[in-house]
């Protein structure tokens, strides 16, 4: 009686959780980019701006979902839900403290790696479902890109792997119990918040939206709900890749006084608050600099860190 | 790539720094007293309007938004019939400042115009017409110029001496 | 887990029926990745959850990424549609399928009499033993993979390449 209910309970705070978190962020971004910029962001709706969120909700809601006569009917409108439901079952795998887990799967990290592979045709057949050139451009460059980065980022986690000796994200986290990994594995652990700013295509990744040369990329021709969930779907990349950087590279629940959960939530906040810092910062690379740093340069270093992580661990046994 | 992370740092030591932003409403921005807003027509010191319908405003005007038509009172002073400026045309560029002879047409520091109706854009005479001599209080055009008209005859403007009788000189 | 075995072994037909019938080549891709989907499935219920996930990585994350693409890239119209729909007259596909309907017939003869042994989820292997395996017992056929990979990469760069060196010797020609 306990178990099943317990486990629902543990569902459901975790899926309200993590579309919380994806729609705060819409408002965390925005006033995060404006502190950094010396502006405000916005500070109207509600205590801080806080209820922004709620306006835009509304306002993404109520809009007219339109779609072009021109474009593939079924694909269009398939495309936007394939990110959103590929990123929340991604949550599925992550540990939020001892036991508090959807699914302990034996395969978990290929799980999220299954599930981020899939989430690139949400954006490829955006961009061709719609029927036009910048879309297609854009769904074109998201193909190329995530080919590449997919690559280096199974290989970054490989060092983890190797350390851990499993796939099961709660053993991870128990492996980290006399040191972080992000200490052994740095080069691991930049190669994949490379990787993962690549696979949210966030900046300085965003080449499939690049709004000043593709107006923007895969979802021109969306709008209401439907490029809202390419919205949310982003943020909640963004919530997923920082909690993975937590859980692999930062012991995960693992710290002193708090409650193991709070020391997730912190963890995955502190990395949100970076990925935005990087937005703040960066500008958008060149598209032929990103391909070829993603295949000459991360790749080589992805394959040496684990050649190393290997040799090391042998070594010591 | 350590170039990259003095980016980032920089942009994270701006999180400390003043904001930038003027938060309108509550807090009003600095406006210097040339700033060039919302148009008004003035009146000289005696309380009469400024304006001589002389057109040179709505000839001014590169996008053509203000209309008017001249009329004369009895004394022969000439002054607009109607006087219509449309601002959502307006561009607040201060032309017809500078064209105008007579002072009458002022732009103010004022720019807060927003409306729900477009046509309440269009300001008429009895909108644009202050009660006061606006940014240059002593001036009085008719008070400056040659011209006679009622209760004035000609000579009697400052600076100004009387006509002189050509039939004086005579040897 | 009969039941899942099943269901996804129906989806798993329909979807590639629908691969074959479809005019639009995305569409049937579209099918083509959801047949892959019910074959990790299959895997996952048989007691491989390492296999399917490399299916999912591999097959429906790489390579159909690969295919969508070069399709995408193509920018077929309705002229292709219309091929397409060429393919699918009698004509056109009668021989092939008597052909494999044969072969379908074969297999259902020596499943039912060979007393092949009943759809059991033995215990699943778990990634680590697979490991062992291939390194261990399997390593010179890993090895030989990794070397057909090799000059299959080798192959594509120098194909890749030999097209930048012609240019830029006419480049070279002209200055």
């Amino acid at each position: 009686m306990g178990e099943p209910i317990r486990s629902i309970i543990v569902l459901a705070a975790i899926f309200v959780g993590v579309l919380a978190t994806a729609a705060g962020l819409i408002w965390l971004e925005r006033r995060l980019l404006g502190l950094w910029q010396d502006r405000y962001g916005p500070n109207r709706a509600g205590p801080f701006g806080s209820l922004q969120v709620v306006a835009d909700m509304i306002k993404i809601f109520t809009k007219e979902d339109w779609i072009p006569p021109f474009a593939d009917k079924p694909v269009f409108i398939i495309a936007p839900s394939i990110i959103v439901v590929t990123t929340i079952l991604s949550f599925a795998i992550i540990p939020f403290g001892p036991g508090i887990q959807i699914a302990n799967l034996n395969i978990g990290l290929l799980f999220f790696l299954a599930m981020s592979s899939l989430s690139v045709y949400s954006v490829a057949l955006a961009g061709w479902a719609s029927d036009n050139k910048y879309s297609l451009l854009g769904g074109l460059r998201a193909a190329a890109q995530m080919l590449g980065y997919e690559v280096f980022m199974g290989l970054s986690l490989t060092g983890v792997i190797i350390l851990a000796g499993s796939f099961n994200l709660s053993d991870i986290v128990n492996a980290q119990r006399k040191m972080w990994f992000f200490i052994p594995q740095f080069p691991g652990f930049l190669i994949f918040l490379i990787a993962g700013l690549a696979e949210t295509r966030r900046i300085p990744f965003d080449l499939p939206e690049a709004e000043n040369e593709l107006v923007a990329g895969y979802h021109t021709e969306y709008s209401g709900m439907k490029f809202g969930m390419f919205f949310v779907g982003e943020y909640m990349g963004v919530t997923l890749i920082s909690a993975l950087i937590a859980t692999l590279f930062f012991g995960g629940w693992m710290g002193p006084l708090l409650p193991p959960p709070l020391w997730m939530i912190i963890k995955t906040f502190v990395f949100i608050c970076f990925f935005i810092l990087i937005r703040a910062t960066l500008p958008r690379l060149r598209y032929d600099q990103l391909i070829s740093f993603g295949w000459k340069l991360m790749l080589p270093l992805a394959l040496l860190n684990i050649v190393v992580t290997g040799a090391v661990a042998i070594a010591i046994n | 790539m350590l170039d990259l992370l003095k980016g980032i740092w920089t942009v994270f030591k701006h999180s400390f720094r003043k904001r930038e932003t003027v938060l309108f409403p509550e807090e009003k921005p600095n406006r210097p007293p040339r700033w060039r807003g919302r148009i008004i027509l003035s009146r000289d010191p005696d309380g009469q309007e400024r304006c001589v319908a002389c057109y040179l405003c709505a000839a001014a005007c590169p996008v053509d938004c203000i209309a008017l038509q001249a009329t004369q009172d009895e004394h022969g002073r000439r002054y607009p019939a109607f006087f219509r400026i449309n601002f959502s045309r307006c561009i607040f560029c201060g032309f017809c400042e500078e064209a105008c002879p007579t002072y009458a047409i002022q732009l103010t520091n004022d720019f807060e115009m927003s409306e729900y109706y477009r046509p309440n854009f269009v300001y008429e005479k009895e909108h644009l017409l202050i009660n006061g001599p606006g940014k240059y209080h002593d001036y009085n055009f008719y008070r400056v110029a040659g011209i006679s008209i009622g209760g004035k005859g000609k000579g009697e403007s400052e600076n100004e001496s009387l006509p002189v009788d050509i039939y004086s000189l005579k040897p | 887990m009969n039941g899942v075995f099943y269901l996804s072994a129906i989806i798993g037909i329909l979807a590639t029926l629908m691969v074959v019938t479809r005019l639009n080549a995305v569409h049937a891709l579209l099918y083509l990745i959801v047949s892959f989907f019910s074959v990790a499935v299959i895997f996952f219920v048989l007691g491989a959850p390492f296999v399917a996930a490399l299916e999912i990585i591999i097959y429906a994350g790489a390579i159909m990424v690969l295919f969508v693409f070069v399709i995408m890239m193509l920018n077929l119209g309705s002229k292709s549609t219309k091929q397409e729909g060429v393919l699918l007259q009698p004509r056109s596909w009668l021989g092939p399928s008597v052909l494999s309907g044969i072969l379908i017939l074969e297999i259902i003869y020596l499943m039912a009499y060979s007393g092949s042994s009943p759809i059991s989820s033995p215990a699943e292997i778990a990634p680590k033993q697979i490991g062992m395996a291939l390194f261990g017992p399997y390593a010179i056929g890993v090895e030989l993979a990794s070397m057909l990979l090799l000059a299959g990469l080798v192959g594509a760069y120098h194909i890749g390449s030999r097209r930048l060196l012609d240019s830029s010797s006419k480049r070279g020609d002209k200055e």
